[in-house]
Parts: C-alpha cells; structure tokens; sequence
C-alpha cells in the first residue's frame, strides 16, 4: 500500500492481438469458457481488494485439466502474462487482471473427484468451495479443517495459493499442514505432482513451496487434502473484558495454563459493535474486548477443558463469561466473528483488511499504536484478531469517494504493517502479498532475499508470465519504493519515545 | 568479536574456499544421521560450536536456537516449562543437534496426529553459497510472505544453504499418556490404525511390530481415560517403547542390510506381507532387506507413494525414485538456491 500501482514495467510484455489470442481459444473452448468483452469481462475486475479494478484482455473458464495445459502453453507461445482466479475473495489483490493479460478462472472445476472416508482423505477440483469439503464428508464423520471466514466462497485452489488459515488454525494448522498432494501445470504446459498418499515424499518439500505461493508458480489443477474425525463435541466461551490491555494477557494466561483452544479469537469494542448492529450476535456492547475461545473433543474432556479455561479467563480479569449452551448458539457466536469483515463494510463503505502477524506479547504496544495512527491519518480502525496464532486483522474504515481517504488508508495500512515489522512479526499471516502489500516486501526482506525468492520463481518461470509484478518485488521497484530494509524486531529509532 | 560472530565468519571462510575451488561443504553437526542419503561428499563444515538458545517465551509457543544446539538441551528446557518438540524428533546418536533435526526433517511417532519437523517450522537464518546471512519466515506462528523457505529448508539434508539459526512452533506436554496393546496380524493392524484415525479420540501415535499394535493416547486425564474406554485393549506401562521406536532401538531396527522405507496410502494392503514395522496410521512402513529399491517402489507407486533407502544404502545410488518432471524440478530447486552445487553434493540425489 502507499502508491500502488500495477507495475509491469519490469516484465515487458509483447503485445498481442485480441482477435487472435480469443481464436485460438476458441479452437480448444467452447463459447461459454472464452470472456472477451467488456460487459462479459467486469465481473472479473478485481477480487476482494476492490479498491483498484482492471478487466482482463480476455478471461477463459476451462473445464478440465487438458484446457488448462493448452491455455498455458498458448499463453507461453504468445508471451502473454497470466492470472489465475479461483472465487476472487482474496484480500491482497492476487486474482487482479492485467489489461494486455488472460486470465484462468478455475471456477468450472469444481468437482469432488473422490473421498477416502478409511484413508481419511478427498481428491478435490481447485474450483471446489472450502465449505463444500466439510459439507461432503461429514456423513462420514470426518471434516477439513482449516477454515477462513470466506469458507462458504473461497475455493481451495485459492486457499493452496495463499496458505490460508481459519479461526482453528493454532490447533490443526494452515493449509500447508492439512494437505498430502497437488497436482499443478507448469507454464510450459506440463503436469506434476508433488506430495503424496503418505506422509511425506523424497527430495524437497515442493508442497510447502507451492503453498502459498499466490499464483507465481504454476496452477494447481487437483489437490488431495486431510480429513480429521469430527470431535464429538465443541463448546466456545465468549468473554468481555474492560481493557484491550487484560484481553490480551489473558490469552497468554490460557497458553501458560496448556491449554491450546480449538480456537481463540479476540475483537476489540468498534469491531464488537459493528458486529452486533450487523447480526446481532449477542456480542457484549460495552466490554472494550472479547474473547472467542473454543475447545473440541470429547464431551468430557470438553467439559473439562471449558471449567479450567473459565477460571483462567475470570483470574485474567474478564468482567463476565459465556459458555455456549447448545450447537445452534455456539454457531451463532462464531457467525458474529466470521461476519466481522462484511460487518465492519457496513460502517463506512470502503476498508482495508490488514494482516500481520507479531509476537503475541507485543499486542498492547501495537494495538496502542494502531490508535494512535487513527488520530494521524483521521481515520477509523477496528481490531479483529487471532488473538491464539498473534495475527492482527486491523480494518481500516474509508470512503473511497470522500476526498483523499483512499490515499490515507493506503499509508495507514503501510504503517501498521511496517510497524509488525518493527515489532519482530510479518507484514502478513495469511491473505498474502498480492499487490498489496509489494513495496513492504522491501521492508521486510533485503536484496538478497528477495533475490532467493526471485531465483526460486525464474525456475518455475523462467520469463516472468505467471501474475508478475506481485508477490515478490523486483529489486527495482525497491529501490524506488525507497523505504529501508527495517532489521526485524529492531525499531528504527528505539530511542525516540512513541506517542 | 563475539564467539558466535566468529563462528559465522569460520562458516563464511570455508563456503567460500569450496565454491573457489569448486568443492562442496558437507555441514555436520554430531553426525548422528550420517547413514543417511546417496554418499558423504565435501569437505565437513561442524556447526557443534555454534551453539545455544537465543530465544524461548513458553507463552509465545516459539523457541529459537543456533544450529549446533544438542536437541537434549531443548528438551531439557522445554520440559521445564511443560512443553515439547511436538513432531519428536529421533536423535539416533546422544549429541544429536538441533540444525541436524531440522535439516534431516525427520519425525517421531506423533508425526501423523501432530505433524512433521516442516509443519513446525516456523523460520530459518541460512548462509548461502555467496556466504549471505539469509532470514525466512520469522519468529510468529503465521506468515505468508515470500515463498516458503523456511519449509523447503526442512528436510533438505544441508544441500541448500548452512542453517545458522531456527525458530519453531513448541506445544504443550500432555498431562496423561497411555498406551494400549492388541495382539494383531499386519492386515488387521492396518485396519485398526485406520479405524483409530478415524475416531475422534486423542490418538497420538501407532506402531505395529510383531504382531502387536501399540496404540498411544495422550491428552488431560478424562480425555484418555475416555478415548480407552471407547477402544478397548490392553495399557500396559512399557516406558520405552515409543522411545525405541523413535530411536531405532527397538529389536526390530537391530539388523544388518538394507532398511527400506515406505510411505504410502494409509490403508495400502497387500497380498503377502513381509517382516515389516508399521507406524504413522498405516502410511509409514518399514522393511529390512527383501527386494530391491525398485520392487518396493512399484509397490509404493501402486498406492500412492515412495519407497526410500533409509540405511544401508550403497555409496552412490540413488536412494529414491521420482518422475521425470518432478526429477526435474527438484533439480531446478538446488539450482536456484545453490547455483554452484557448494552445498551437500550428492547427498541427496546422484546427480547433484
Ligand atoms: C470476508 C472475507 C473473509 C476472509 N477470511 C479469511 C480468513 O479467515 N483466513 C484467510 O486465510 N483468508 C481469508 N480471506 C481471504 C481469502 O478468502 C483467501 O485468501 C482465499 O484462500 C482466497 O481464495 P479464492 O478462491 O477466492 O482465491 P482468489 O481470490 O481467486 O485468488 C487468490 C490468489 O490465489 C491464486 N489462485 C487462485 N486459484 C489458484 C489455482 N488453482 N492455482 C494457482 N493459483 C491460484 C490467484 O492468482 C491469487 O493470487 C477472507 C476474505 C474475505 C473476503
């Protein structure tokens, strides 16, 4: 953030004829999978970071992996970059178009190719929804686990690209940790899979570079995932606290104790209240923070899980705690914060998700910063977080229409993030870099990383067409960014007293 | 200078003359998995004096620590604060050090409820073949920006860099452990180690050896005492074993010849079985001697999987097989991050 632009200049592109890239399309695809014109092409415009649309030359929608190995190698053969899109929620701009470039929606594949209820695993499209995982298999008693707050959309491709996390992650893990395979097709056209039915699999770990990898690499055509038993039982605590400050200590009360939650989630009072006005959760109006915190297994050790945590919670100072009582209000409660994004919208009509990650003790530092720089930019945040894993979701409220609040969103995003920086954490957990977050790249890494990472992309891609200019910045563009390569964990100017 | 800056340049020094005189540095820490991999090429790069933990908040659940930390010395310190290496790493030798766990990515009986050494990984600082101090991923229990590194680092048996430093994700100890015993053939162990994966219980690892089946449960009190109830079978407080098995020390390991690996679907049955150890759910399984490196991969390829050397492998054969394609890109990985093939040579794949 802070003057984005889309920025090919460093990947030069041969321009090509429209007429006769959608042709040859249409030698291979039907009508329906070949989007050329402009009212055809707008849905495509941008992804869940709407702030800077762009429609494509040309979309296609494949429906198997034959297409997509043919529209590769075109694309190769024609030397025109591409983006792949799975549902478009991403948050950092990854599934953005570019106007000389195609782009591969996987939404047509969107098939479950099989489950393995015995092997506890399911072959899966890259088209499929994340939700629709857990929807197949729970007539087996066995579920997916990680689950983003855009779960009912977001497709597992998708999820696989951003190595994307859910509100149970600090117990089962991120994608990287819940998949055994993915198939993908290189830019040359060719198929290879990597991982395995095992656990692991020789040579390098190509998966957890794959995973993600924001679309860089190649595409992911088929992906075998982990199903976990449904635990018999889960039962959430909400929590209200006085002061963000207890909040915060409270969670690492809950950890110091052994205890590691299913889930644990923490908002702050504009995040609650924009929740309640927007679902009505039964979200405590007048506590400054909650607590979400889950336990899953069975129904005595929940039971027992829930008793120690409470203690914990009321000793760390909560002003009033709530055990779910049934199913149907313990969803309820998490509907409250998995709706917080779409919540905080309501507020004003534009915010930026912002999300790093810092060590969790550095909270009351960063989120005492965070509204400070509310004064600064004369702008609103609210504060969502996983609160277990340390990853800060701060929303930052504007209207895009209203004067220069866009241009001041942008660099309060910047600071936050180069603030986690600071602090010892990263510019993101889990929506990516996208082009979002390019230019804090070059804060948070030096040239000789990012040259690591760069070398790392040119042997997947060797000329660059695969989503260039995101993700990873060009040496270039950091040196015209300007910002310093901040030390992590060092602030700039530790002496000088923070206001 | 410090000690440790000392160290770093010793590293850098050494690096450097390899990559002049086109040699390659093979990073050692006690050498305690020294059976492992294609041959032992370079000239030894120690990193047993680069030592000691540099960072460790139990509430933050991450610990960092130089590579030639011994692994004994983080799980002494873990375990005073009630916490563990959640993947259980085999040390296979007393000095064993923590840049060797993390470079070999090798992992315990909880691996297949917990994870692996790469799932654990949250962060490396590398030197590589031009002697620049590298970091990746970082010291938080989430991060997504850049690729991956960190990961890939793991289990690459030091052929991409020199890991100077690591930070991984620690848990808590389990209040209770139990372990439960059936007696079983192999075909019904593998069915019962799929059954117990499947069931919502706190199973925390499996191993079937001489038709038994060792079933381990760990969590708080209620939640074992439950999860056996619900199964059934014998406890019986054999303290060592997991230990044995994790250690290769268990009879089954003492033997001589090859020691094969397989990892493969889960529920992988077969017509005859050989004398084999099974672990991990049904996807890891053990096999001394019996066939070849190819017969047992045909196997694996069948369903869904690798057949591996683990010991006894001849000096300069390979030690696994992959597709072409897949051959191709792990090459263009060790390229990429090793350009002149500084790092390990051969260790892993014949070629490079
Ligand atoms: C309301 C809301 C809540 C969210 N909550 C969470 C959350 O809790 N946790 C979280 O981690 N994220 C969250 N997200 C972010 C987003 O949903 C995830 O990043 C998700 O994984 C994106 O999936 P998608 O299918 O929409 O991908 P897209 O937005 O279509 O694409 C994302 C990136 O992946 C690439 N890509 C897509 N498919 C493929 C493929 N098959 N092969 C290769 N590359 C591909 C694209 O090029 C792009 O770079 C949220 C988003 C919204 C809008």
């Amino acid at each position: 953030m802070g003057h984005i632009e889309r920025d090919l200049k460093e990947y030069p592109v041969a321009s090509v004829d429209k007429g006769t890239l959608v042709r040859e399309f249409l030698s291979f695809l039907s009508i329906e999978s070949v989007k050329h014109k402009t009212e055809d092409l707008t849905p495509f415009e941008c992804d869940g970071l709407t702030a800077y649309p762009q429609i494509p030359l040309v979309a296609v929608l494949p429906e198997n992996e034959e297409q997509i190995c043919q529209i590769m190698k075109l694309c190769n053969q024609f030397r025109v970059p591409i983006v792949f899109r799975g549902a478009g929620t991403g948050l950092s701009g990854g599934a953005i178009p570019y106007d000389q470039g195609v782009l591969l929606v996987l939404s047509k594949l969107k098939r479950i190719v099989h489950i393995d209820p015995v092997g506890r695993s399911a072959i899966v499209q890259p088209g499929v929804r994340n939700a629709a995982i857990s929807e197949a298999t729970k007539k087996h008693n066995l579920y997916y686990a990680p689950d983003p707050s855009s779960q009912i959309a977001c497709s597992i491709g998708g999820n696989v690209a951003e190595n994307s996390g859910g509100v149970h992650c600090l117990k089962y893990g991120l994608t990287v940790n819940n998949i055994l395979k993915v198939r993908f097709v290189t830019i040359e056209g060719d198929v290879v899979e990597i991982g395995s039915e095992g656990l692991d699999s020789p040579g390098y770990d190509l998966l957890a570079l794959i995973t993600g990898s924001e679309g860089l690499l190649g595409v992911v055509t088929e992906v075998t995932v982990k199903l976990l038993p449904t635990p018999e039982k889960a039962q959430v605590i909400m929590a209200s606290f006085d002061d963000v400050e207890k909040a915060g200590l409270a969670v690492a009360d809950i950890i110091a104790a052994g205890i590691i939650p299913a889930g644990l989630e923490m908002m702050d009072k504009k995040a609650i209240n924009a929740v309640e006005q927007f679902i009505g959760a039964g979200y405590p109006m007048d506590a400054a923070a909650m607590l979400l915190c889950e336990s899953d297994g069975s129904i005595e050790e929940v039971n027992s899980e829930i008793k120690k945590t409470t203690e914990v919670l009321y000793k760390a100072g909560a002003t009033d705690v709530t055990v779910s009582t049934d199913d149907a209000h313990r969803l309820k409660l998490w509907a409250g914060r998995k709706s917080a994004f779409p919540a905080v919208g309501r507020v004003l009509p534009d915010y930026f998700c912002m999300d790093g990650t810092i060590p969790r003790r550095t909270l009351p530092r960063v989120l005492k910063r965070i509204a400070e720089m509310e004064k600064t930019f004369n702008l609103q945040c609210a504060n969502v977080f996983h609160a277990g894993d340390g990853n800060l979701h701060p929303l930052i409220m504007f209207d895009a229409n209203e004067g220069n609040q866009l241009h001041r969103a942008e660099l309060y995003g910047a600071a936050i993030l180069e603030l986690c920086v600071e602090v010892g954490g990263t510019i993101t957990g889990e929506h990516g870099v996208g082009i979002e977050k390019i230019n804090q790249m070059c804060i948070q890494f030096d040239n000789h990383e990012l040259q690591t990472f760069l070398n790392l992309k040119l042997a997947f891609d060797p000329e660059g067409r695969l989503n260039p200019g995101k993700a990873v910045p060009t040496l270039n563009r950091c040196a015209e960014f300007g910002h310093m390569h901040v030390h992590r964990g060092e602030e700039r100017f530790p002496d000088i007293p923070r206001f | 200078m410090s000690s440790t800056e000392t160290n770093i340049d010793q590293f850098k020094s050494l690096i450097a003359e390899a990559k002049q005189q086109s040699e390659s540095v093979r990073i050692r820490g006690s050498g305690s998995k020294d059976f492992y991999g294609v041959s032992l090429e370079g000239v030894v790069v120690n990193t047993k004096d680069f030592s000691g933990i540099t960072e460790y908040d139990p509430t933050e659940l991450v610990l960092t620590a130089r590579s030639g930390t011994p692994l004994s010395v983080i799980e002494d310190a873990l375990r005073e604060n009630n916490q563990m290496l959640a993947f259980e790493p085999p040390h296979m030798g007393s000095e064993a050090t923590f840049g060797g766990c993390i470079a070999s990515g090798l992992s315990g009986p909880r691996r297949a409820s917990q994870g692996a050494v790469r799932d654990f990984v949250l962060g490396v600082r590398l030197l590589n073949a031009d002697g620049l101090d590298l970091q990746f991923g970082g010291k938080v229990m989430k991060n997504v920006a850049g690729f991956d590194v960190s990961r890939l680092i793991a289990g690459s048996f030091g052929t991409l860099g020199l890991i100077l430093e690591s930070s991984i994700k620690v848990l808590p100890k389990p209040e209770c452990e139990r372990t439960i015993f059936f007696d079983l053939d192999n075909q019904s162990a593998i069915s019962k180690m799929n059954e117990l994966a499947g069931m919502p219980i706190p199973l925390s690892g499996t191993c079937f050896v001489r038709n038994r089946l060792a079933a381990r449960l760990s969590g708080s009190e209620i939640a074992v005492k439950v999860a056996h109830q619900k199964i059934g079978g014998e406890a019986h407080d054999e303290k060592d074993f997991w230990h044995s098995i994790r250690e290769q020390s268990h009879p089954f390991f003492q033997s001589e010849g090859c020691l094969y690996r397989l990892s493969v679907n889960p529920t992988a049955l077969r017509s005859e079985y050989p004398n084999e150890l099974i672990e991990w759910n049904g996807s890891t399984r053990w096999i001394w001697d019996e066939g070849t490196l190819d017969k047992h991969q045909e196997f694996a390829s069948q369903h869904g999987g690798h057949a591996t050397v683990f010991r006894g492998n001849q000096p300069g054969d390979s030690i696994n097989k992959m597709s072409r394609e897949l051959h191709l890109l792990q090459k263009k990985i060790k390229t990429a991050m090793d350009p002149h093939g500084v790092f390990g040579r051969k260790r892993l794949f014949t070629e490079f």
